[in-house]
């Protein structure tokens, strides 16, 4: 709980800087627009029309979906600015439908005697029409103030550090304190929030209060500006930033390259956790992530389109290196020495009354069982081909958190999952793994990948991680992720202790 | 039409589509008159109004307020030198009273004490006790009142001419006559030129020193009431102007049946 409370002001900065930030730009943007199509009906339609499909985006998905396109524009495409757009646009909606609802309710007949006692449209508008609609924009300011510091929790698996990050990593490594005092800050701060805009619209008597609210936002402006102009002034060195995906086994790594690279270089680092696997590798190629750990198979079927079975170890490891080299100038500092491969895991007690301990055993078997898989498994070209290789007409696939997982295939809940090889947990829960016997499922070494930026002006970096160089073998990984997921270790201590028995 | 009036009309006309709801409308307001305009809905008479301080822009024909073409000036700047008053009174409710009177002066940009000094003015002018109800909010007043503040708005830049909308049509009768004969007063003392919109006979016979009868968009005839009394120019003249006689006929014979009685 103190090393989770260690990380508050951080995570709560970035919250509030995002959700400040994207506050002001969407009632920017919805005020203005709301005052127009108020006043011209013909464009309520298509304005708020347009407004509610953004609404109806998943949220998490709007977030995601600007990384591609601020990408193909060449701009920062992972981090702060792809969280901040993403939320602008989720808060236009009630503020500019509660705008519009306001500034069109207001009597007609005062209307009318405003512009009879010679207002310009102006005065009109900010003397008359703007006030009497102030309840109603608040109630829609109010919406968006809660709605934005909710959704940005979502920021942290586009790069942008949040409160989430205490969600997303807690619930990968099941430390629910973590997850607890993440929820619980995001919910303090929407009522603070919320209640400071509701003390700013008080009318009447309440004006000590409103100047005491007042106050409160310029302050929390004030705060949220400095930091993040300091956060992107262009003197400051850019510390070297280290990606990890949405498991376990990736966070001790980004721990333990951290580390390392600050013990051998004095260089600092920053965590990027918790993104999806093709988003990290967007942002590397593209130069917003400088280093991190993926698995040779994975990219042997996605970046290069091949299939396992021509494959061996050696060759796919080449093959990837070459093609990440010329491709995209990314490096490969160093192989670490095991494979996490993706694996096909079952109850070691069903698997022994069936007899079964290979997959090509499992095609008559198949149309009785289900299967579990992470989020992004059963489209990946690795299922495809085990699908196809063994004829696997499974009755049942279901997607789910792969720290569930392990514990679905315990409980019987599904009679398949798809384990990583280096997971403690397939000894911790009594699995066993069904072999590949036809070679559907490519190796998967893990590699340490290193931006084309990164490895061009840090050569020491480049040179500091080669020391991992073979050195994590499987039974150690195994060990690591096992220390978390089961015994509650916390990532950054247990990468603390094998960098001690490194030196 | 052109003479010396302070208000003229000249072959005013607006459509909608191609519907003309006033249809080539000319008259003149002498300095000091007002001019009541009787008819029934649907009549353009409100139409009609609206359209001397720019509230509507006529499809054709020319206003000249004080001897100038009103298209010549920005509405806004026209509007502060005309009082406008109507029926849904609408008082902002988000300003006390003394605001809601001081508006046009203050967009005119006279100085505080100047404005307090006329918002008094104005609100004993409509027999309104100023200490009493110049700070509160509008709901907090009885329609009547509303109304008379309504008035002591228009009136509050001094202008020379004032449109009125059925100012009192939605006040009970005896409320009504009450601020009815506190107009005429006000009206006569101030010297201001008036055009009274009303479809009540007897509001137009009381407050017009002359009426314009408007039937279908066009002006059917204009005149003091006498005249009008004495000439009709066509039925619809004739019954208008019977309708009083012929309410206080009906209620002779509901008392004479004994149904009306005590």
């Amino acid at each position: 709980m103190t090393q989770q409370l260690a990380l508050l002001p951080e995570y709560l900065t970035a919250h509030l800087q995002l959700t400040l930030a994207a506050l002001l730009c969407s009632a920017a943007v919805s005020l203005p627009a709301g005052v127009a199509v108020a006043r011209a009906g013909w464009l309520e339609r298509p304005v708020l029309g347009a407004a509610a499909v953004i609404q109806t985006v998943p949220s998490l998905a709007l977030l995601a979906a600007m990384v591609p396109l601020l990408a193909a524009l060449g701009v920062q495409s992972i981090g702060f600015l792809p969280a901040f757009i993403g939320l602008t646009l989720y808060g236009v909606l009630p503020i500019l439908r509660n705008t519009v609802t306001g500034v069109a309710g207001v009597d007609p007949a005062l209307t009318e005697a405003a512009r009879a006692v010679g207002m310009t449209p102006w005065q009109q508008l900010r003397r008359v029409e703007l006030p009497l609609a102030m309840p109603v924009i608040v109630a829609g300011l109010r919406t968006a103030t809660v709605w934005t510091v909710g959704v940005a929790t979502l920021s942290t698996p586009v790069g942008a550090t949040s409160l989430g990050n205490y969600i997303f990593s807690g619930l990968q490594t099941r430390n629910y304190a973590s997850v607890l005092v993440g929820c619980a800050a995001a919910a303090g701060l929407a009522l603070v929030l919320d209640g400071l805009v509701r003390c700013l619209a008080a009318d009447g008597r309440g004006r000590r209060r409103r100047a005491a609210a007042a106050a409160g936002v310029a302050a929390l402006y004030l705060y949220a500006g400095l930091t993040l102009a300091a956060d992107l002034a262009p003197g400051r060195s850019r510390p070297v930033t280290i990606g990890a995906k949405t498991f376990t086994e990736q966070y001790v790594l980004a721990h333990l390259m951290g580390g390392l690279i600050e013990e051998e270089t004095g260089r600092e680092t920053v965590q990027l956790q918790s993104l999806g696997s093709m988003v990290l590798f967007d942002a590397l190629a593209a130069g917003d992530v400088d280093v991190y750990v993926d698995y040779s198979g994975t990219l042997w079927a996605n970046e290069l389109g091949r299939d396992a079975a021509e494959a061996d170890r050696a060759a796919v490891l080449a093959g990837v290196e070459a093609h990440l080299r010329d491709t995209y100038g990314i490096v490969v500092a160093a192989t670490l020495g095991f494979e996490n491969a993706y694996a096909v895991a079952m109850r070691a007690d069903g698997a022994r009354a069936r007899g079964l301990t290979r997959l090509s055993e499992l095609a008559p078997l198949a149309p009785q069982l289900s299967m579990g898989g992470d989020y992004e498994f059963f489209s990946r070209p690795e299922w495809t081909a085990i699908r196809d290789v063994y004829g696997l007409g499974l009755r049942e696939l279901r997607t789910m958190d792969p720290a569930l997982m392990y514990q679905a295939a315990a409980q019987g809940a599904v009679d398949l999952i798809s384990a990583f090889t280096t997971d403690g947990r397939i000894a911790a829960y009594d699995l066993t793994l069904l072999e590949d016997d036809r070679g559907a499922i490519p190796p998967y070494d893990a590699v340490v990948l290193v931006s084309a930026r990164l490895a061009r002006e840090a050569p020491d970096v480049l040179a500091a991680l080669g020391r991992l160089d073979g050195a994590i073998d499987a039974p150690a990984m195994r060990r690591m992720n096992l220390e978390v997921d089961e015994r509650g270790g916390d990532p950054a201590e247990v990468a603390a202790d094998f960098l001690r028995g490194l030196r | 039409m052109t003479g010396d009036g302070m208000i003229e009309l000249e072959r005013l006309t607006k459509r909608y589509g191609g519907q003309a709801v006033v249809d080539d409308v000319s008259l003149s307001v002498a300095e000091g008159e007002l001019l009541a305009v009787l008819g029934g809905s649907g009549s353009g008479k409100t139409t009609t109004l609206k359209m001397i301080n720019r509230l509507i822009e006529p499809s054709s024909g020319a206003v000249r307020v004080g001897g100038d073409d009103v298209s010549g000036l920005p509405p806004h700047e026209l509007r502060r030198q005309i009082g406008y008053a109507f029926q849904q009174v609408g008082l902002f409710p988000h300003m006390s009273v003394a605001r809601n009177v001081g508006v046009t002066p203050a967009l005119l940009g006279w100085s505080e004490p100047d404005i307090r000094r006329r918002v008094d003015e104005l609100l004993d002018l409509v027999e309104l006790d100023p200490a009493e109800v110049r700070d509160r909010r509008p709901d907090q007043l009885s329609g009547g009142q509303q109304q008379r503040v309504g008035v002591a708005r228009a009136l509050a830049a001094a202008p020379r001419v004032m449109l009125l909308d059925e100012p009192f049509g939605a006040l009970d009768p005896l409320t009504r006559q009450r601020l009815q004969e506190s107009f005429a007063r006000i009206r006569r003392r101030l010297e201001v030129t008036a055009v009274f919109v009303t479809h009540d006979m007897v509001e137009a016979l009381v407050l017009g020193d002359r009426i314009a009868v408007m039937r279908e968009g066009r002006l059917v005839q204009i005149g003091p009431p006498a005249a009008l009394m004495r000439s009709p120019a066509d039925d619809y003249v004739r019954q208008l102007l019977d309708t009083p006689c012929r309410d206080a006929r009906l209620v002779d014979s509901l008392l004479a049946s004994g149904d009306g009685g005590p």
